[in-house]
């Protein structure tokens, strides 16, 4: 559980840490719908080249990330292993019954594969860069518009931030659990399906009641420290545009803009 | 038979390998021999607690071996085949009343040994048996364990893993968050079930009455490494040396430095307030004649 590190916040001072958490999220969302667009060579150049220019001034060596790509690995094998076999069209260059390796099905796989990369290595960025806390208060300002739709976007932001506070917790707590059933003779991992399914049942309803328990003790504490459900609250987390944002967003609408460019106007 | 403990060269480190790796461990040597009474205590943060989980290979040494009874826990040790360990080794993690989970109470207590591979029936013979070690009433053990009380619960915990009868008992905090009659209880529990059952027991405490009441050895944690190890009265005999490392004095010893201050004197320090009553009364029956 210790070793995934996918998803994880690494503290730091560099460019991409500096960012405003709206920038991050936006740049980030740009960028993964500008991946679709890509399809030849020298759009996947530029795309490449943005994400390494991105990963160099978010100051986190590559090896971290390829780290953080690791537990996806067999995602990314079986995917192309299915876009090999089963791509048909132009030149064929193996085939067994209904197992095809063809020209197409190569060059898919080799697009399908560049996407996935991409797309775990930009959000990987935003969330080593990012402190989920500031990752809520990104999502809830840049949701805001929704206001005027009746949206209870405070509402939500509450429920992402206080989820967001409690994953480490809840983390630690089954483990906590864990370890005491393990004391106590369970065997996780050991034995046919029925068994292993048996074994998550002593960590669950823990985990559950636990999780009800600190429900209840969080909104009592939250109500006697005066909080009334969402409207007319002050913000302590100011976020703030700065230069630097405004930066790092012209760099990549230029560049997105030319893979969008050489894909329909070249 | 017997189970000994020999931690030799002990290193751990957590998310060994990865930016957030931190070392809890730096080489720990230390032993724990049959039928002892060991406390381990330091601040938080310590590394206490990772201590614990070597003891019965919840956590495998990073580098060092751990010696458990004939069995050696070292970095290689594959996971299987460990649960006889866990048998001989109970641990009582802190607030151990978060695992319980069953429909019953006896149930929850009954659900270790059959982990073990005992049969139901002799399972719930022996959970009601230690329900009653633990002083938890009959009535209660067709409850749920969420409809009872905290001190209650952390009593069906216990007796969860005294249901395992094992040879080590390793207690983490027992006694925190419970009220002084509820401590008391569980401290006289432990010290009557390492008399009767002639169980080795380790005890991670803060509270240091405890430590001089209950413990013939005492280890001392700070920041991973261990600091000082022997017994209760080696340990208190340094007030300074405690307060540098942020520790505090059992009651008795600390008001019999204040009294040496005042002019009184003792031979040993005093640990335990029969200790420091016996070397007062005479003291006090001499100043009394003095005065009149």
């Amino acid at each position: 559980m210790n070793k995934v590190m996918f998803g994880r916040f690494i503290p730091g001072h560099s460019w991409v840490h500096r960012l405003d958490p709206r920038a991050k999220l936006v740049l980030s969302f740009l960028y993964i719908a500008v991946v679709f667009f890509a399809n030849d060579f020298w759009t996947y150049l530029i795309m490449t080249v943005l994400l390494l220019a991105s990963v160099v001034a978010s100051a986190i060596p590559l090896r971290v990330y390829i780290r953080g790509l690791m537990p996806l690995f067999w995602l990314m094998i079986f995917t192309v292993l299915i876009q090999v076999f089963f791509g048909a069209g132009g030149h064929v260059y193996w085939q067994w019954g209904w197992l095809v390796v063809s020209q197409n099905g190569l060059n898919s796989a080799g697009l399908i594969l560049m996407r996935f990369v991409l797309i775990i290595l930009i959000s990987t960025i935003l969330t080593f860069t990012t402190e989920p806390l500031e990752i809520a208060d990104g999502i809830e300002s840049l949701l805001s518009p929704l206001r005027k739709f009746h949206f209870p976007v405070a509402t939500l932001a509450l429920m992402l931030s206080l989820a967001l506070r409690f994953v480490p917790t809840l983390m630690d707590e089954a483990e906590k659990i864990m370890n005491a059933q393990r004391s106590r003779g369970v065997d996780f991992g050991a034995g046919g399906l029925r068994q292993r399914i048996k074994t998550i049942v002593p960590i669950l309803i823990p985990l559950f009641v636990n999780a009800f328990n600190r429900a209840i003790e969080i909104s009592t504490a939250m109500e006697a420290r005066g909080y009334q459900d969402g409207e007319n609250r002050t913000k302590y987390r100011q976020l703030k545009w700065h230069r630097l944002d405004t930066v790092s967003l012209v760099i990549y609408v230029v560049s997105l803009s030319a893979v969008i460019g050489l894909r329909y106007f070249s | 038979m017997a189970t000994d403990i020999t931690f030799e060269q002990v290193d751990y480190w957590y998310q060994a390998g990865t930016p957030f790796a931190v070392q809890a461990l730096k080489n720990i040597d230390l032993q724990i021999t049959p039928g002892s009474f060991t406390a381990v205590i330091g601040q938080t943060g310590s590394g206490k607690s990772t201590l614990i989980q070597h003891l019965n290979a919840l956590l495998k040494p990073s580098s060092g071996t751990v010696k458990i009874g004939d069995r050696v826990i070292n970095n290689e040790t594959k996971n299987k085949h460990l649960k006889p360990l866990r048998k001989k080794v109970g641990i009582v993690f802190q607030f151990p009343e978060n695992q319980l989970f069953e429909e019953t109470v006896i149930k929850d207590i009954a659900f270790g040994p059959q982990n073990f591979g005992i049969s139901e029936t002799d399972a719930l013979v022996l959970a009601k048996r230690m329900a009653g070690e633990v002083g938890l009433d009959e009535a209660l053990l067709k409850r749920s364990p969420f409809d009872l009380s905290g001190g209650q619960m952390r009593r069906a915990a216990i007796a969860g893993v005294l249901a395992l009868e094992p040879e080590v008992l390793v207690l983490d905090e027992p006694t925190a968050g419970l009220d002084p009659r509820g401590r008391l209880e569980i401290m006289q529990l432990v010290t009557r079930l390492r008399q009767e059952q002639n169980l080795t027991i380790v005890l991670i405490t803060h509270q240091m009455d405890d430590v001089a009441n209950y413990a013939n050895q005492v280890i001392v944690m700070g920041h991973g490494e261990l600091i000082k190890q022997g017994t209760p009265r080696k340990i208190f005999s340094d007030p300074k040396w405690l307060e540098d490392h942020q520790l505090g004095l059992p009651s008795a010893t600390k008001m019999a430095y204040e009294l040496q201050q005042a002019g009184f004197t003792f031979k040993t320090m005093p640990l335990t307030v029969e200790e420091l009553a016996d070397q007062l009364t005479p003291q006090l029956s001499k100043g009394a004649i003095s005065h009149e």
